[in-house]
């Protein structure tokens, strides 16, 4: 049933998912909303890895694993970014990105 | 020359050398006097070498066919530029080399001894020594330059001595000054002397003073026919090396920094300023000699003319001075005037070379009375604690010894036989009057106010009106009276010395004669200036007041050293500081500073205007990377498609 999806629909897919991530990133003033528009690109470009990897490599297997490692990281992102917004909420009392800008010229 | 070697002859220069290093690295460990006693003992080890080898040179291995040689004792390559470029460092042994080592060593060895009582209790005593090892060692290594490379090196390195020892009183600023004006005078004339060895060395082809300086060789020949402002390329650069030899000789209008060294302590006043350093320009000529004669006789009349001039001239203003050593400052400029004009008037071979024989003859006997009449003056200053002729007199009797060297000086100086100065100064007088009427005329002129200025000098000191001293003055101690006697005795025997037979243009030996036509006129005109100045300063007499007021002009001008000072301060300071340099230090502060300065204020104009964009907001720069990334994105895509 798999196989009469084209390659095309996932990259479509993909493709929607990077830019409402994009998007997200650059118009939410949230900061757990940016992050999570971060997960979306990432997600995207995992989509394309193993649909790339499913219909042009078939027999190989690189694809699914980079995304694996995509995922790993992710996660480790997710906890260290997490971290550091409740520094900065502790510090600014806010999660407003555009609070924190005291690193200008 | 037989079998024997003058390779030893190195360490004439060398052993003054290692005491500077001594005294310079470990002076202010050892006691003052230990350091005096070495830098004395080195020289007098180097005094009893020299002698040891003029007599091993002058009788026993220099003389090869009736010829004196020129030997190279000791050669060595010190740069190796390229195979047919390299500058040697040496020992080259003939008559005038000779001769300066014994009369360098002669001086600088009772200058030592002398220095020991005269600098005794002074601070920096053991650097006074240091110094003194240096000039020593440097001029040593000038006067043995085996190469003119060699001697622009060491000529230069006289300079620096001569700038630390005339500076030695650093906490004085007219001794500071002076010090300055000397080495920057010298200095200034040394680029006439580098570009003159540059343009020989190019058109010889060689440093080396014998290839140079051969007759008959091809080096001495080359360069006579092109011409620029009608004098061939020869005689530019001998006249350019010329310049280098009148800055140091202190030759018009070059002299202004002499009379001012006279700020660094007598000892060096008689070394540097009387016996030695300032007759390096008459040495160098001396050694080019050959060149001058054979290939640039324009060059040779100008030195002739300029020795004359700068005679007469200094003369005048000797006889106006009150600084008993500036006008013994003025005295050497005059005498050493009379020794260029004797190289300039001079020929070649046997008599028509007299005036060669005659300037280093000169040279010789002058090295050892002027430097006796500093020592002498250096014991009246000791004595009195002033420069001052004013405030001296009736010195006779508290200082015995120095008054009957210093009146034996005097004699010399005077040209009266049988002193040794009478000898060499008839031999120039004889040379001037086959060569030139005119020169000969200015230069028996000169000799007869020379022994008016002397004896103006001595009467003044010596006799003349006791004024109030605040202490006794005292007879020196035996260090400095030592080498007063021994430079007297050298002042009255030097003269018998059969130069002719020693030193001549072309190493032959001749024999002269004194010739009385000359030689009694001159007495004549020296005796006169002697009765002159006895009359008016034996007893304190207005005679010199009425004839200063007669005089009024000449004698305000004699005593303003013809306002030479002035004029140098007017071109430097009025024109070329005012014309050049304060243009080129505007177009330094506000165009080439102005051009960096204008860069950063630039940079931090536009940094200021484009700080904005450093907003501090994440969202921001991540929009501008984002727009980046697309558009390098289609750019890529565009590329890739066509």
């Amino acid at each position: 049933m798999l196989y009469g999806i084209r390659l095309e629909y996932f990259l479509i897919l993909a493709t929607l998912m990077f830019f409402v991530g994009i998007y997200g990133f650059l118009t939410r003033r949230n900061l757990i909303t940016m992050l999570m528009s971060v997960e979306l690109i990432l997600n995207a470009v995992n989509i394309q890895f193993v649909a790339f990897n499913r219909y042009l490599f078939p027999d190989k297997l690189e694809g699914h694993f980079f995304s694996l490692i995509v995922v790993a990281v992710a996660a480790a992102e997710a906890a260290v970014a997490i971290a550091i917004i409740i520094n900065i909420y502790r510090h600014f009392t806010s999660i407003n990105v555009e609070d924190v800008d005291e690193m200008k010229y | 020359m037989g079998d024997f070697s003058f390779a030893y002859s190195i360490w004439i220069p060398l052993i003054p050398f290692f005491t500077f290093i001594l005294l310079g690295l470990a002076g202010h460990i050892l006691k003052p006097r230990l350091a005096g006693i070495i830098g004395t003992t080195a020289l007098g080890v180097i005094f009893v070498m020299s002698l040891y080898t003029a007599y091993q040179y002058f009788f026993v291995y220099g003389m090869v066919d009736g010829v004196y040689q020129k030997i190279i004792a000791y050669n060595t390559t010190w740069l190796q530029f390229t195979d047919t470029l390299h500058i040697h460092m040496g020992v080259i042994l003939d008559p005038i080399s000779v001769m300066m080592l014994v009369v360098v060593t002669t001086v600088s060895f009772m200058v030592h001894l002398y220095s020991i009582g005269y600098m005794h209790g002074e601070l920096g005593f053991e650097r006074f020594f240091a110094f003194l090892s240096l000039f020593s060692f440097a001029m040593l290594g000038l006067v043995v330059a085996t190469n003119i490379f060699q001697m622009y090196i060491f000529w230069e390195l006289v300079g620096v001595s001569s700038y630390l020892l005339i500076g030695f009183y650093y906490q004085k600023p007219s001794a500071v000054a002076a010090s300055k004006k000397a080495f920057i005078v010298t200095r200034f004339a040394d680029l006439g002397f580098l570009i003159g060895i540059l343009i020989l060395s190019y058109i010889t082809g060689t440093f080396d003073f014998i290839t140079i300086t051969d007759p008959n060789g091809a080096a001495i020949h080359q360069g006579s026919g092109t011409a620029f402002l009608g004098l061939s390329v020869m005689t530019w650069a001998v006249l350019l090396i010329f310049i280098g030899g009148a800055g140091k000789s202190a030759m018009f209008p070059l002299h202004i920094w002499l009379p001012d060294a006279m700020e660094g302590p007598t000892p060096v006043s008689a070394l540097i300023h009387a016996a030695t350093m300032v007759v390096a320009g008459v040495y160098l000529v001396a050694r080019l000699f050959p060149v001058y004669y054979f290939s640039a006789p324009e060059a040779l009349h100008v030195i002739a003319y300029v020795g004359g001039f700068t005679s007469l001239f200094a003369a005048v203003i000797a006889c106006t001075q009150l600084d008993i050593k500036r006008i013994l400052a003025f005295s050497t400029l005059s005498q050493i005037g009379y020794m260029m004009l004797a190289l300039g008037v001079s020929g070649w071979g046997d008599h028509e070379g007299v005036g060669f024989m005659a300037g280093n003859f000169h040279l010789f006997t002058h090295a050892m009375f002027k430097a006796l009449l500093f020592l002498g003056s250096g014991a009246i200053i000791h004595a009195v604690h002033s420069n001052y002729m004013n405030e001296m007199g009736g010195l006779r009797k508290y200082l015995p010894i120095t008054h009957l060297t210093f009146l034996i000086a005097c004699l010399t100086i005077a040209g009266i036989p049988p002193f040794s100065g009478f000898f060499s100064k008839d031999e120039i007088l004889v040379a001037a009057y086959h060569h030139d009427k005119v020169l000969f005329f200015v230069e028996y002129f000169v000799a007869g106010l020379t022994a008016f200025y002397m004896f103006r000098l001595y009467f003044s000191v010596f006799w003349g009106k006791e004024p109030h001293y605040h202490h006794k003055p005292h007879e020196a101690p035996a260090t400095m009276t030592i080498p007063l006697i021994f430079l007297a005795l050298a002042s009255i025997f030097t003269g018998f010395i059969p130069f002719t037979e020693l030193v001549t243009t072309d190493g032959v030996p001749f024999h002269a004669h004194i010739d009385w036509g000359i030689a009694l006129p001159s007495i004549g005109i020296g005796v006169l200036g002697i009765l002159g100045a006895m009359v008016m300063y034996r007893r304190e007499t207005n005679l010199p007041e009425k004839m200063a007021a007669n005089l009024k002009y000449l004698y305000r001008w004699s005593y303003n050293k013809f306002y030479i000072d002035e004029v140098y301060l007017f071109i430097t300071k009025k024109i070329i500081f005012r014309y050049i340099s304060r243009p080129v230090a505007w177009f330094d502060r506000h165009m080439v500073d102005g051009a960096m300065n204008g860069m950063a204020g630039l940079t931090n104009l536009i940094s200021f205007k484009i700080r904005g964009f450093q907003s501090g907001q994440v969202q921001k720069y991540a929009f501008v990377f984002v727009t980046g990334a697309l558009a390098l994105a289609l750019v890529f895509i565009y590329l890739w498609t066509n």
